[in-house]
C-alpha cells in the first residue's frame, strides 16, 4: 500500500495526488510514467509522472476520471492509501541524458493540451532548474478545465502562454494558433515537446514540423504490465513495431503513425466505438478501460 | 482398486463439456485411496532413475514409500527437502519427459503417476496445515532475488533455509510470476494453490517487495553498493512477446498470448467484479503450438469462443505437452495444422475480421532436427475470425541486462550463466530460469534457482 500525502480535485474531472513512493521518487526523471492500481479489483493504469520530490520521497500523479478505475482513484482522500504504484517506467525525456551544455544551446517549445498539462510540467521545471530556454503553451477546452495555472505561472512567468478553445480565458483558440503566433513573431525553437490528446498532438506536431522544428510527442496507449511483457502498447514508429512502455513513451513525432494510433483510441472515445467495444468485450467491459470519456 | 497393475490409477477430471464453460480446475487429483493404490505400483528401485529425471532431484521413491505407509506428513517433508512448490509442480511439470519418462514401470506399461502423487501429498499438507520448518542459524548476509516466479521462489526458499536474509523484488503487484500471470486458473488455481505456496516461502523468512522493477525503480548495482546486499539472483523470466511481422498485426483484436493471459489471470478479467476488460471473441485464432498457445486457446474457449489453433508444423511437432493438447481437443479446440498466417484482415473499424493462411508441408529437417515446414504455393485461404492471439514465444527483456554493468549476454540477448552454479560474468550476481535459457518450463527454472542457491552459498561462504 502507498500512502496519499495529498489528494485534490483540480477541476471537475481531473484529480491530483501526491503519493509516498520513495523508490520511484529517487530515480524518476521527466518523461517517465508509473502504473497505478487503485485497489484489488482495479485496472493497472499508466500515468505520466507530473511532479516528484526526491527529498520528500513523493511522486505526483494526475488523472482524468474516465472509467471505473480512474473514478475509484479520484475518490481517495488525503491520508488514504492506494494498492499499488510501480515505476518509474519508460525512457526519460532525451534532454535528461544529453550533455547539459548542448541542451543549454537550444530553445524548447513545450505544448500541453488538457490532461497533457500535467506531464509537461516536470519537463518545464527541469529546464527552469537547469537554465534551459523555453516557451510553454497550455491549451484547454474552457476555463473551468484549466489545471496547474499557479505552478506554471511560478516557474514559467512570461514564457507561459495560455489559450482556451472557447475563449473563456486568456487567448482564444487551439494550441496550434498560439504556436503559429509565437513562430510568426520570430521566436526560434530547436525542439518542440507536445503532450495531450492524440488529435492535439497530431496537429501540434504538424505545426511544429512545418516550421522545421524537431518534435517529440508522448504516446499513452493502453498498457497492462508496463514493463514490455504484454505488447498491448505496440505502435508503428518509422515503420517498425515499438512498445510505448519500454521504447517510449516519447517518440519522434515525424515518425509516429498518428492515424494508426488514433484508430485504436477512437474506439474508446466515441459512442459508437464504446458500443462496439461493449459488444466485443461482453460483460467484461465495465467502462474501466481508462480511455472512455 | 487398481485392477491392472500395468496402468495408472485413473485421475478424476471435470467433464470436458462442463469445464469448457468454467475456470474451475480441470484435474481433480487423487483422493487418499487412489493415491495409496497408485503408490503400490512404485517398485522402489534402488538406483532410482526418476530422481535423476527430476530437475530438483526429489527423493521420489522415498515420498511414495511414505504414501504407501499412509504417512503423508513424512511424504511432504521428503518433498520439501527438494522443492518449495510441490502443489505447483504436481500440476504443471512435464512429468512424461522427466521423472515418469524414465520410470521402470513405463517400459512395459504406464509409469507410476508421480506427478499426481506429488500433487496429492502437497494438497494434503496444505489442507492439514503442515508447513516447512526453518532450522538454520542466521547467517547475517543479505541476498536479493529478482522475480518471484518459480525460479526466484525456489532460490529464495533454499537460501532462507540456509539462514540467509532474503528479499524478493517483484515488478508486478502480485508475487508468483508466470504462476500468477501466465498459467490459467483451470490448470493452477491461484488462491487455493499458488498463494499458499508463496506464503510457505515467506514463512521461511523470505521478504517479498512487490511493485519494484529492477532496472527502473533501482538497479542491481544499487542493490549491491547502496542497499547492502551481498549477492543477487536474477530470475526475471522470459520477456517481450514476439509478433510475426505480417500485415494487419496492429489491427484491433490482435493480442499477444502474454497480454491475453495477463488480462485474464493476473487482472482476473473473466470475473465481473474486476475492472479489467478482455475481448470475448466469437471466433478466435491462436497462432502457435506451445503450452502457452494451449493456455490461451482454452481460456478463449471458456470465454465463449470457437477456437482454432493454427500451427505451421504437424501434430507430432506440437511443442505443447501431450496432456495439454489432449485436454484442449477434448474441450473442443480445433487444430488447423500445417498452416501459417500470412496476413490479418481488418474491417472498416480496424477490427480483425479474418486471417489469411497458407498451407504447409514438411520438408528436410532443420537445425532443431524437426522437419522444416515449407509453403505450398497457391494454397492460401481465409479463416473468418474476430480475435487473433499470437503465441510465438518471447525474447528476453533488456531491462536488467542493459542497466547492470558487466553483465554478459549472448547472441539471443539471454544472460550468460554457469549451468551448475548460476554464476554470471559479474561477481556476486547469479541468474537462472527463462532469463538465461529463454522460455522453458517451471521445473527447469526451479532447478536453476536451486543450483544458484548452492552457488550463492558457496560464494558467500568463501
Amino acid at each position: 500500500m502507498f500512502k496519499i500525502r495529498k489528494a485534490e480535485m483540480l477541476c471537475e474531472n481531473i484529480c491530483q495526488q501526491v503519493i509516498e513512493a520513495p523508490r520511484i521518487a529517487k530515480t524518476c526523471e521527466p518523461g517517465q510514467f508509473v502504473i497505478v492500481r487503485a485497489d484489488e479489483t482495479a485496472e493497472r493504469v499508466p500515468l505520466t509522472i507530473s511532479d516528484y520530490d526526491r527529498k520528500e520521497g513523493t511522486v505526483t500523479i494526475t488523472t482524468q476520471v474516465i472509467g471505473a478505475s480512474s473514478y475509484k482513484l479520484s475518490q481517495f482522500k488525503t491520508g488514504d492509501s492506494i494498492a499499488d504504484i510501480t515505476g518509474p517506467l519508460g525512457q526519460p525525456s532525451e534532454f535528461v541524458n544529453e550533455p547539459i551544455e548542448e541542451v543549454r544551446k537550444r530553445k524548447y517549445l513545450f505544448v500541453g493540451g488538457g490532461l497533457g498539462t500535467a506531464p509537461v510540467y516536470p519537463q518545464v521545471k527541469w529546464c527552469k532548474e537547469n537554465g534551459v530556454d523555453f516557451d510553454v503553451v497550455i491549451g484547454t477546452k474552457t476555463k473551468d478545465l484549466l489545471i496547474m495555472e499557479k505552478e506554471y505561472t511560478e516557474i514559467a512567468g512570461e514564457h507561459y502562454h495560455l489559450t482556451t478553445d472557447d475563449g473563456s480565458y486568456k487567448h482564444k483558440g487551439m494550441v496550434t494558433s498560439v504556436m503559429d503566433e509565437l513562430i510568426a513573431a520570430g521566436n526560434h525553437y530547436d525542439i518542440c515537446v507536445a503532450i495531450g490528446p492524440m488529435i492535439m498532438m497530431k496537429f501540434a506536431a504538424k505545426t511544429a514540423l512545418d516550421a522545421g522544428i524537431h518534435t517529440i510527442v508522448s504516446m499513452n496507449p493502453i498498457m497492462v504490465d508496463g514493463t514490455g511483457m504484454c505488447g498491448a502498447c505496440r505502435l508503428t514508429v518509422d515503420g517498425e513495431v515499438k512498445f510505448a512502455c519500454v521504447d517510449g513513451p516519447e517518440f519522434d513525432a515525424s515518425k509516429v503513425d498518428f492515424d494508426a494510433a488514433m484508430k485504436r483510441m477512437a474506439l474508446y472515445k466515441t459512442e459508437e466505438g464504446r458500443a462496439y467495444l461493449k459488444a466485443k468485450e461482453g460483460d467484461t467491459h465495465h467502462g474501466g478501460c481508462g480511455n472512455c470519456e | 482398486m487398481a485392477t491392472d497393475v500395468m496402468k495408472k490409477v485413473p485421475v478424476r477430471e471435470q467433464d470436458p463439456k462442463v469445464r469448457a464453460t468454467n475456470f474451475e480446475e480441470v484435474c481433480l487429483g487423487y483422493n487418499k485411496e487412489e493415491a495409496m493404490a497408485e503408490s503400490e505400483r512404485c517398485l522402489n528401485c534402488k538406483n532410482a532413475r526418476c530422481i535423476q529425471g527430476c530437475p530438483v532431484s526429489i527423493n521420489i521413491p522415498g515420498f511414495i514409500e511414505a504414501v504407501k505407509n499412509e504417512d503423508f506428513k513424512k511424504a511432504s517433508e521428503i518433498i520439501a527437502e527438494s522443492s518449495a512448490l510441490p502443489a505447483v509442480c504436481g500440476r504443471v511439470c512435464p512429468q512424461e519427459s522427466q521423472c515418469e519418462g524414465v520410470c521402470v514401470r513405463g517400459i512395459k506399461g504406464e509409469p507410476v503417476s508421480i506427478g499426481k502423487l506429488e500433487r496429492f501429498v502437497a494438497d494434503w499438507a496444505r489442507e492439514n496445515n503442515v508447513k516447512p520448518e526453518v532450522k538454520a542459524e542466521k547467517k547475517n548476509k543479505k541476498v536479493a532475488v529478482i522475480g518471484s516466479g518459480p525460479s526466484g521462489l525456489t532460490c529464495a526458499g533454499d537460501l532462507a533455509k540456509m539462514g540467509y536474509d532474503v528479499t524478493i523484488f517483484e515488478a508486478l503487484h502480485k508475487a508468483g510470476g508466470v504462476l500468477v500471470y501466465g498459467i490459467p486458473e483451470f490448470r493452477l488455481p491461484k488462491d487455493r494453490v499458488v498463494a499458499p505456496e508463496v506464503a510457505n516461502v515467506e514463512a521461511l523468512g523470505v521478504k517479498i517487495e512487490t511493485d519494484v522493477v529492477i532496472g527502473k525503480s533501482t538497479t542491481i548495482d544499487a542493490l549491491l553498493d547502496e542497499e547492502g546486499f551481498d549477492a543477487v539472483y536474477v530470475g526475471s523470466g522470459a520477456g517481450l512477446p514476439k509478433f510475426m511481422g505480417i500485415p494487419g498485426e496492429q489491427a484491433l483484436g490482435v493480442y499477444s498470448a502474454n497480454e491475453f493471459l495477463t488480462r485474464n489471470n493476473l487482472m482476473k478479467a473473466y470475473r465481473d467484479d474486476y475492472d479489467t476488460p478482455i475481448a470475448r471473441g466469437k471466433k478466435v485464432v491462436v497462432v502457435g503450438g506451445g503450452n502457452v498457445a494451449m493456455d490461451a486457446a482454452r481460456t478463449a474457449l471458456r470465454l465463449g469462443a470457437e477456437v482454432h489453433v493454427v500451427y505451421r508444423r504437424s501434430e507430432a511437432e506440437l511443442p505443447a505437452r501431450v496432456e495439454e493438447v489432449h485436454h484442449a481437443k477434448e474441450e473442443g479446440i480445433i487444430f488447423d495444422l500445417l498452416q501459417n498466417p500470412i496476413e490479418i484482415l481488418e474491417d472498416e473499424n480496424g477490427w480483425v475480421k479474418g486471417i489469411r493462411v497458407i498451407k504447409m508441408e514438411l520438408g528436410e529437417p532443420d537445425e532443431s532436427g524437426r522437419r522444416r515446414p515449407v509453403e505450398i504455393k497457391g494454397s492460401e485461404y481465409e479463416i473468418e475470425c474476430d480475435t487473433v492471439i499470437m503465441s510465438l514465444g518471447t525474447s528476453p527483456n533488456p531491462l536488467i541486462s542493459s542497466t547492470t554493468k558487466g553483465l554478459e549476454i549472448n547472441k539471443r540477448q539471454c544472460i550468460v550463466a554457469d549451468d551448475t552454479t548460476g554464476a554470471t560474468s559479474k561477481e556476486g550476481v547469479y541468474a537462472g530460469g527463462d532469463a538465461v535459457t529463454g522460455a522453458a518450463t517451471v521445473i527447469l527454472a526451479m532447478g536453476a534457482g536451486k543450483a544458484a542457491a548452492k552457488g550463492i552459498d558457496e560464494f558467500l561462504s568463501k
